[in-house]
């Protein structure tokens, strides 16, 4: 029988309830007394010199309080980068300022040049339009090659160059794997595209502002991942407003997809102007406006080489990667392409040596920063796809290929400088082959022929690392921020339980999923824990919500703290039962005397904490409250096997998706119904990216895909179910619950699944020179390449 | 959006005669403006909704010709033309989801002539008959390329008459974000003729495709096209999500598939 409750069982989610009756509680919906509101003059050219603005006749219309242009931040700080990469000559990124307000030049379609509060969001709207730009247009840079091949047009004029870095890694591997390259038995060769894309969470970016003059005192409620990072990024950084007079919160959120985890200028602006009005400001984006500042994901341009020895094992991987920055450093920007995707290109692989050549590049586009997988997925599409490709020139069968080159001796220590602690990809294989029903492909395969539509097989294996993670290791790759997670347990005086968790939860189901670790490690009901999140005002110094470690890391300071109320806890059973602490048992909800039916239940132990009169107050203090901060050893290797069935339209190039399997390995599994549901949305983010999303720039840098006229989610009928199994477990070494972390695995394990299930449909088909179609597979694209 | 004025007259007559206020603009069912005015890409001084003219909404047969107030949504068209003329209920049960064909009407699409609409290919293909408050239209002089018909300012399309033909279908091939048709093709089978409307495709907006309806009018089959060359690349739209070769291909395909539907 499944488990009911705690730890391994399918709790519903309790969030849902509010979330799904119109009950939560958005940044949009927190409306504070005085409010104005701001609209953003934005830039409708992608690249250009600011003249002058005009912004008089806008300051005359009714009901503009302010309007502020790039002159009024002169003296406040640059929204800050949070990594700094050093390249492969030793030296740093290249790192421009990223004013609040453009100052200057404007550098891409969206860049704010202005901005106008007013007491009325219409007013505002009016008044913006009356503001004068005069701006005098440059040639833009939108090709990565190009703006790295010359520096006749730069995005930021004093750095000298669009290169931000040219990092190499592992360095020291270089000679040696470009030998091995040229002396092996078989080399593949793969060119490939990962495409620009939009998060498009369903709740757009949200921010308030609101300043009490009388205490000094600022707030900021914006739709973040996580609140603690933006109260230190834009406190100490921007505005210069130190932590004890700046409350960050972020109450619910409606999806964040990595692109709320970063620093905005428009977060600034709203403290900034609050401050400068002494009246609270709004701006809530429109659609359109998040198309163009909300930082996108992916844009990779790589070539990566496969060396095989004749017993096909593989001996040297070598890749080149361009990787889009847009026009200014977002926040952990220069990270995902180097830390979250170099160490990843070993997969699930004992490839021996593994070069990774990465140029991040400064375009005139939006910034690009981490999207659900961030590194992970870029790592895992192009060596999923190269070793595809392999196995396809070398006639043999892609699983078994896979499997011979499997690492299967953990802990493993990559030539990409992480260990992976545990892990088994044969079992996961296996378990695909079995949920996938591979054994029966070639019929389902033949009644698709039948029905004149060619029928492809996708199989994927993958690796990530989770749970990000020590912060020693992540300082010495240059994180500008420690990487732990904090919880305080506070036990009230009836035995009722509130969890202030430095992680945060827009979708995730935090709510449901650590109350029952709490609840199964004190024996006590779920519903008697509550988590408290997304306020800095009432939850201790966390990192937030994001690379899929809140369980792992959050969760962990959680099991932390409750390690330190229970400890405490018994000294009170053992007073109150006259006992010896050690001979205290915990179980059920109540604590007992080893051996004896002597027992007192919890709540009496916790009331007694707060009402100490017969309690050992010269031993212990009163009350029942633990803080813990965890900082992991290690990162988790979530690993797994996925498999795609296609169909293509052979008069059309149009792609369904028939059959989707994923066999993931997550270790220990808290909620599975919710775990579920997080690969469910990752693998239909994954289809979306394969087969529909596209961010598409023209040559003048403007935005082609601004609405979803023209850029494509996934929508329910483009999914189809998806065969979901995690019982391959092998626990995490490291973390105290042995979890590893899925919030990102269906993302990641899905595009290459997907691509490499087109090329083998087209492959059946007889069209044998399609080796590669670059995502998204439109029906164009595919239909193009059947043509040859 | 900027700040406009609305009526809402009752009847055809106070429509046309509201109408004819300066910058005056009519809005059908909203589905192509109402968006337009939220991202402040239009301006109209006054808008007159036609959606309370009860006149205008009527799904009706009349001998052999089907009769569609101007005013009749998607949704409405979906469910009563069904029996009459299934490849056109067909037709308006596709555009959109439930909430646009609740509220989006013919006659604004037809009025709107984008170039991606659906109807069209079927007036098209069928030789509708266009009626506003002034006059009669052969949808042949009535569409006249993109965004752009043969209707004067204030004109209102009050009525669209379609010949029910013995056979029909409807192919769209979407537009994966936006989902109206990349290629949509009608094809209509009368006892006399062959007509075939191709919808998304071309720069000069909604066309016939002659050179099939030839040879299809002898031979109702899909292999009646075989040797029927597909309409010039050269006239097709080019865009993010299809190239003008692709439109050209995709119309072949789809009036085959349409023949081979047709019911």
């Amino acid at each position: 029988m499944p488990k009911d409750h705690g730890i391994g069982a399918s709790s519903k989610r309790r969030e849902d309830v509010r979330f799904l009756t119109g009950t939560g509680n958005y940044t949009d919906d927190i409306n504070v007394y005085g409010q104005a509101y701001v609209a953003f003059v934005r830039s409708d050219v992608a690249h250009g010199r600011i003249k002058s603005v005009d912004t008089a006749e806008a300051a005359a219309m009714p009901g503009v309080l302010r309007v502020f242009t790039g002159s009024d931040f002169e003296g406040v700080g640059s929204i800050p980068c949070g990594w700094q990469v050093t390249d492969r000559h030793g030296e740093p990124m290249k790192e421009p300022a990223h004013p609040v307000l453009a100052h200057g030049k404007v550098r891409h379609v969206g860049d704010p040049i202005a901005a106008v509060v007013a007491e009325t969001l219409q007013e505002a709207r009016d008044a913006a339009e009356a503001v004068m730009a005069d701006i005098e247009e440059l040639p833009a840079v939108v090709d990565m090659k190009a703006a790295v091949a010359s520096s006749d047009t730069l995005v930021h004029d004093d750095i000298g160059t669009n290169l931000c870095y040219d990092w190499g890694f592992v360095e020291d591997n270089r000679e040696a794997v470009d030998k091995a390259i040229s002396e092996a038995a078989h080399v593949t060769t793969l060119e490939l595209v990962n495409n620009r894309l939009v998060a498009n969470p369903m709740e757009p970016r949200v921010a308030v502002g609101s300043y009490e003059a009388a205490g000094d005192m600022s707030t900021l409620y914006t739709t973040s991942q996580n609140p603690h990072v933006i109260r230190l990024l834009m406190g100490a950084f921007v505005l210069g407003i130190p932590e004890h007079k700046l409350r960050v919160v972020a109450p619910d959120v409606g999806g964040g997809f990595g692109t709320k985890i970063f620093h905005y200028a428009e977060e600034a602006f709203c403290t900034f102007a609050a401050r400068a009005l002494k009246r609270p400001v709004k701006w809530t984006s429109t659609r359109s406006e998040a198309f163009m500042s909300d930082a996108h994901g992916r844009d990779h341009v790589t070539k990566i080489e496969l060396a095989l020895d004749k017993d096909h094992n593989f001996t040297a991987l070598r890749t080149e990667t361009y990787a889009n920055m847009g026009a200014y450093l977002s926040t952990f920007a220069p990270s995902v392409p180097t830390w979250l995707h170099g160490t990843l290109m070993a997969g699930n692989y004992k490839t021996p040596l593994i070069y990774v050549n990465v140029k991040a590049v400064f375009t005139n586009t939006v910034p690009v920063d981490a999207y659900r997988g961030a590194g992970r997925p870029e790592a895992t599409f192009q060596l999923e796809r190269v070793v595809d490709k392999a196995a396809r020139e070398l006639g043999v069968d892609p699983i078994e290929l896979r499997r011979k080159n499997f690492i299967t001796e953990f802990p493993y220590a990559t030539p990409v400088a992480v260990e992976y602690d545990t892990g088994d990809y044969n079992a996961t294989m296996d378990k695909l082959i079995e949920i996938a029903d591979l054994a029966n492909f070639e019929t389902r395969r033949k009644e698709s022929e039948g029905r004149g539509k060619l029928r492809g097989l996708g199989i994927n294996s993958y690796i990530e690392a989770c749970g990000i993670a020590p912060s020693n290791l992540v300082g010495q790759l240059g994180a500008r921020a420690g990487l732990y997670e904090s919880a305080t347990v506070r036990v009230n005086a009836t035995g009722s339980i509130s969890v202030m968790t430095g992680s945060h939860s827009h979708g995730q189901g935090h709510e449901t999923a650590f109350p029952q670790v709490v609840a199964e490690m004190l024996g006590i009901p779920e519903d008697m824990v509550e988590i408290v999140h997304g306020d800095t005002a009432n939850t201790p110094m966390g990192m937030g919500t994001y690379g899929s470690r809140s369980l792992a890391v959050g969760g962990s300071a959680m099991v932390r703290a409750t390690e330190k109320i229970i400890n405490k806890a018994k000294k009170i059973a053992a007073h109150l039962l006259e006992a010896s602490e050690a001979d205290i048992e915990l179980k059920d909800g109540a604590f007992s005397v080893a051996g004896t039916d002597k027992s007192v239940a919890w709540g009496d132990v916790t009331l007694a904490a707060y009402v100490p009169h017969n309690y050992p107050l010269e031993d212990i203090e009163p009350g029942l409250e633990e803080t813990a901060f965890y900082d992991p050893s290690n990162f988790t290797y979530p690993s797994g096997a996925y498999c795609c069935e296609v169909e293509v339209d052979p008069d059309t190039g149009k792609v369904d998706v028939v059959a989707f399997a994923a066999a993931d390995d997550f270790g220990n599994v808290v909620n599975p119904m919710i775990v579920e549901g997080q690969v469910h949305g990752g693998v239909a983010q994954g289809i979306g990216q394969a087969l529909l999303e596209n961010c598409a720039y023209d040559e003048t840098g403007q935005l082609l895909s601004a609405s979803y006229m023209d850029y494509a989610m996934p929508r329910a009928d483009n999914v189809p179910m998806v065969t979901v199994d995690h019982s391959c477990q092998t626990p995490c070494t490291h973390n105290p619950l042995g979890v590893k972390g899925c919030g990102e695995a269906g993302a990641i394990g899905s595009p290459p699944a997907v691509i490499n299930a087109v090329i083998d449909a087209l492959q059946s088909g007889g069209h044998t020179h399609v080796t590669h179609i670059d995502m998204p597979a439109t029906p164009n694209r595919v239909w193009a390449a059947m043509q040859g | 959006m900027y700040a406009f004025e609305i009526e809402r007259p009752t009847s055809v007559a106070d429509a046309v005669s509201a109408l004819s206020a300066d910058e005056a603009q009519p809005l059908g069912g909203g589905q192509t403006l109402i968006p337009t005015l939220k991202q402040r890409l239009a301006m109209p001084s006054k808008l007159v909704s036609l959606a309370g003219i009860e006149e205008m909404k009527y799904v009706r047969r009349d001998g052999d010709v089907l009769v569609i107030g101007g005013g009749t949504t998607h949704g409405r068209i979906a469910r009563e033309a069904a029996e009459h003329f299934p490849g056109l209920a067909a037709l308006a049960g596709k555009i959109g989801d439930p909430a646009v064909r609740n509220r989006g009407t013919i006659g604004g699409s037809i009025a709107n002539n984008d170039p991606s609409a659906c109807y069209p290919s079927a007036a098209m293909a069928c030789g509708a008959t266009i009626v506003t408050n002034s006059r009669e239209i052969a949808a042949d002089d009535y569409f006249q390329g993109m965004f752009t018909t043969a209707l004067e300012e204030g004109e209102i399309v009050t009525e669209v008459r379609f010949p029910i033909p013995e056979k029909s279908a409807y192919m769209k091939f979407e537009q994966i974000a936006s989902r109206f048709p990349l290629v949509g093709v009608f094809v209509a089978k009368f006892s006399d003729r062959v007509g075939v409307g191709v919808t998304g495709a071309s720069n000069d907006g909604v066309f016939r495709w002659t050179e099939a309806e030839e040879a299809l009018a002898g031979n109702f089959s899909a292999d009646a096209l075989s040797g029927v060359t597909a309409p010039p690349a050269s006239d097709m739209i080019a865009d993010l999500h299809g190239t003008a070769e692709y439109r050209a291909h995709l119309i072949p395909v789809m009036t085959r598939r349409g023949v081979a539907a047709a019911a």
